[in-house]
């Protein structure tokens, strides 16, 4: 028999309504613009660890590419004086499924001029309690620095220890991995969060990890400490990755060397060539405000609401029935 | 040689690692919000029966293992080996002790068996949930007691020493589950 029914039930589908409602709420009082930009682009995200769907039209129509993110269209509006702004909609990632993952989620983004990741920290956390007040009953925040985590969950300094180091750590785990690049000190450092410090952080707090390897940068500034740390955080609750904020690059030289490291990454790995996106780059160009801004995962967001242990539970159509 | 993408892995796959044809059982695809994605499975290992972790980069490719279950009637064992035969092709295939393991106490000629086979060689055995055995050996039944309190060791045809209850007799069909060793009734 065919399963045309939804993943979700309806009670779940009645709090994800309500968590939109009071995410609606919360930034109208605190005046924040709601706000939409183009699914469709004609250029794509240049992360080589982001795979963009692209769509085809007929054959006189270029293909254009889903976001991953809203993020540089609202850094657009922002270059063109909208104040701060938020936006609810959904993004695409191919390859992206599991219990925490569907190819295509639902992200709240926002963006506030003036702030610093630390403050806009502030405000997410401030926004979490509110949704999920009634839902679920969370313990006091922990803010923990990247390599104060490590330090304090695997026991290494992630800063300045060595692949080798690394790796060893890895093996003391128990750790059985294949196919990691053994030049590159990122993805050893990506494992150990996942396998190790991930799944020992308190579950009822959240729990905000800050100040990243400058490596590991994406489109946050870099603080020039010794050694430099990237202005760019992640908030963790019950177990999940809930949220990736940044104190934004505002630089544009910067900028065009990041996508340039990220399209020569492309082609070493053989991923596929993508266009990058001049327009941003030209309202980088022509300023923007210094500014922080966050992505959130909104499915989690109910699944936690609704303490429920996977995302097609929150979803009307999961993947597999879409 | 046929290959996998991470992106194709769910429970009961059949990948090889490290030469050995294996099994998902979970399949977990976690990514640290930015940077490296990884797929985290727990495989059983078709070979030894042991279950292991293993983390694979997403988007790697791992070799497929050519393995297939296939229902074969058990025939007869020539002191080497226990010969095994597709009830409709009619092909037979000799599976040794390793294949074999714990199996070769429940089986009796005729059964139906699962047989896992590899590259066409039978790796492992698993025999029917319930089997019908004949005791060959145990102290005296003791008549009334139904019970089934206490127990006693008993010696079937098969080699299979399964506990029985009280009553059971030499000569007694009893019913076994195979998957945990324990008596369930008399036959």
């Amino acid at each position: 028999m065919i399963d045309w029914r939804p993943s979700a039930s309806t009670e779940t589908l009645l709090i994800r309504a309500r968590l939109l409602q009071r995410i609606r709420a919360f930034f109208q009082a605190r005046e924040v613009l709601e706000v939409e930009t183009p699914l469709l682009s004609h250029a794509a995200v240049t992360d080589p660890h982001l795979e963009s769907f692209m769509v085809s039209g007929s054959q006189a129509v270029r293909p254009r590419y889903l976001h991953t993110s809203p993020e540089l269209a609202m850094k657009r509006l922002l270059a063109a004086g909208s104040g701060p702004i938020y936006q609810v909609c959904k993004v695409f990632r191919a390859g992206e499924a599991g219990r925490w993952h569907n190819p295509e989620f639902s992200m709240l983004e926002w963006y506030r001029p003036g702030f610093d990741h630390l403050q806009l920290m502030a405000e997410l956390d401030d926004l979490v309690r509110e949704l999920l007040d009634g839902y679920r009953s969370l313990m006091p925040t922990l803010k923990l620095g990247y390599r104060e985590a490590y330090q304090r969950y695997v026991g290494t300094d992630p800063l300045s220890a060595s692949i080798a180091e690394l790796q060893a750590v890895v093996k003391q785990h128990g750790i059985n991995v294949a196919g990691l690049d053994e030049t590159h000190k990122d993805p050893w450092l990506d494992l150990l969060m996942t396998h190790v410090i991930e799944p020992a952080l308190p579950p009822a707090s959240p729990v905000f990890i800050y100040d990243y390897p400058a490596s590991q940068a994406a489109l946050a500034r870099i603080r020039p400490d010794t050694p430099p740390v990237a202005e760019r955080f992640e908030l963790y609750l019950g177990g999940m990755e809930l949220a990736n904020g940044f104190h934004e690059l505002t630089d544009a030289v910067e900028q065009r060397q990041r996508f340039a490291a990220d399209l020569a990454c492309r082609e070493a790995r053989e991923l596929p060539w993508v266009q990058e996106d001049e327009r941003f780059l030209a309202a980088l160009e022509a300023g923007l405000p210094a500014c922080a801004g966050v992505a959130v995962g909104i499915d989690r967001l109910v699944m936690l609401a609704a303490s429920v242990n996977s995302i097609p539970e929150v979803l009307t159509f999961d993947d597999s029935r879409a | 040689m046929a290959s996998y993408s991470t992106n194709e892995f769910r429970s009961g796959l059949k990948i090889m690692i490290d030469g050995d044809p294996c099994s998902i059982i979970e399949n977990e695809f976690v990514k640290p919000g930015k940077g490296q994605a990884f797929n985290r499975v727990k495989i059983r290992n078709l070979k030894t029966g042991r279950v292991l972790e293993k983390t694979y980069k997403s988007g790697e490719s791992v070799e497929a293992a050519d393995v297939m279950d296939t229902d074969m009637q058990y025939l007869y064992n020539d002191g080497d080996a226990w010969h095994f035969m597709h009830p409709e092709t009619f092909e037979q295939v000799a599976a040794d002790v390793n294949a074999l393991g714990d199996a070769a106490k429940w089986l009796k000629e005729q059964d139906t068996c699962v047989v896992t086979l590899w590259n066409g060689v039978p790796i492992s055995v698993t025999p029917p949930n319930h089997v019908i055995l004949t005791v060959t050996e145990t102290d005296p039944g003791v008549r009334g007691d139904t019970s089934g309190g206490g127990g006693k060791p008993a010696t079937c045809d098969t080699g299979a020493v399964v506990r029985v209850p009280l009553f059971v007799d030499i000569g007694d069909q009893i019913k076994v589950d195979t998957r945990t060793g324990e008596y369930v009734s008399r036959a």
